[in-house]
């Protein structure tokens, strides 16, 4: 007997091991994420994916499918949430998309999109963040800087390497570098790196790439970060 | 003509992008003008708002103080109000100033940057005074509306006043929502 849970009312098999999730887009089912990625060990730190399980609000990256479960995903109170969550990324950090390069094709500004956020609804904070453009082949622009901790997770689970970690607390947290400086060249990240391209939005760049793909030709100008998201993840499966 | 929908305008610290991406309507402008009547705009050269203004458009963010008056009084007369673009939404480009303290800005425009003659920092009693940090007009005002965009395509500013003149509360299509 295949194990199975509802998902707003639909019913979705899984596998025991299975994160919410990894349960929910097997079976193509959405739920907004930005910290979460299905080659690295969840996080479940920016609080996107929440869902509410059995009437109490986890999150759907971390939280172990179990038989019965009676899942809530896609709910105007859980998508109002999340729309706040991802206006609070938004002030927290320094955000002009007109002047980003990976505008397009951030998965911030995906998500916002996906949810609707037309606005910031709270005070910007404007804390100054520098940049580290010191790497012959990579940028860091702290400022755009969400803290997913993909690139930490990256460098050790996939380089590794052990090239970033967050550090501090607070208004001072920060995407600290391993170097004996401090500075992204003298570390030991290479451009080839998974840590120097899985940069959810435009904090971690690759040098002289900029612009090869046109505004309106990127990858969310014309479709939804559930349908780019769910495609991707079946080439994955069909791949392996 | 009495019945028509005023709309009011102005650009605050923005560069008029927003406006000019607004007459990107192009001829659409002449089935507008048959509801709506342009009130306080740079594009009628109106000082101040009518007291019964409808819709308030506001570009840019609030940099100096009389961005702030500018951005009271349209609240003050106009009975809906929009951020229109990136700058009015955020801060924009403006506000990347605000990572520089403001002494410092002055002085590399006015005092120290390639060119300068005659060096001093203008203080002309008519000028107004700049703020600390450009801010965005949520924080200074009730905003009822929200148009991203830098600038906002020509279509938004179609679809979202044609929405209101229809009576109908405005809604955006996904190919109509861009930060950039």
């Amino acid at each position: 007997m295949t194990k199975t849970l509802t998902i707003d009312g639909k019913t979705i098999p899984f596998q025991d091991g299975q994160t919410i999730i990894e349960a929910a887009t097997a079976a193509g089912v959405y739920i907004p994420h930005l910290c979460h990625h299905p080659e690295f060990t969840p996080h479940g730190s920016c609080k996107l994916c929440s869902v509410k399980v059995n009437g109490r609000v986890c999150s759907a990256c971390t939280f172990p499918a179990a038989e019965g479960q009676d899942v809530i995903n896609n709910s105007q109170e859980l998508n109002d949430d999340r729309q706040k969550i991802t206006q609070m990324l938004f002030v927290e950090g320094n955000h002009f998309c007109p002047s980003c390069e990976k505008t397009g094709n951030c998965q911030l500004q995906a998500v916002a999109y996906h949810l609707n956020m037309l606005d910031d609804h709270f005070p910007l904070f404007f804390h100054n963040r520098n940049v580290d453009a010191s790497h012959s082949d990579v940028l860091i622009d702290h400022n755009r800087c969400i803290f997913c901790t993909l690139c930490v997770r990256a460098s050790i689970e996939q380089d590794g390497k052990n090239v970033f970690a967050i550090a501090g607390r607070g208004i001072n947290k920060h995407l600290a570098v391993n170097s004996a400086t401090g500075l992204l060249k003298d570390s030991d990240l290479d451009k080839n790196d998974k840590a120097a391209h899985i940069c959810p939005t435009g904090a971690i760049l690759i040098k002289r790439t900029g612009y090869q793909v046109p505004i309106g030709q990127r990858l969310y100008d014309h479709q939804e970060i559930d349908a780019v998201s769910l495609a991707h993840e079946t080439e994955q499966r069909h791949g392996e | 003509m009495a019945n028509k929908i005023k709309v009011a305008t102005t650009s605050l610290a923005g560069c008029f992008g927003c406006h000019m991406s607004f007459l990107d309507i192009d001829e659409r402008l002449v089935t507008l003008v048959e509801h709506v009547q342009f009130d306080r705009s740079p594009l009628t050269d109106i000082e101040h708002c009518s007291s019964d203004c409808d819709i308030g458009l506001i570009e840019g963010g609030v940099c100096n103080s009389e961005n702030v008056h500018t951005l009271r009084e349209f609240r003050k007369q106009c009975k809906i109000l929009v951020a229109v673009g990136a700058c009015a939404i955020n801060g924009g480009l403006p506000a990347m100033r605000n990572f520089i303290p403001l002494e410092e800005c002055l002085a590399e425009a006015y005092l120290h940057g390639i060119g300068v003659e005659n060096a001093h920092v203008p203080n002309d009693e008519e000028l107004p005074l700049l703020l600390d940090k450009v801010r965005p007009i949520h924080e200074v005002v009730k905003i009822d509306y929200f148009l991203p965009g830098c600038p906002p395509s020509a279509d938004v500013f179609w679809k979202f006043l044609t929405d209101l003149l229809a009576g109908s509360q405005p809604k955006l299509d996904y190919e109509l929502v861009h930060f950039d």
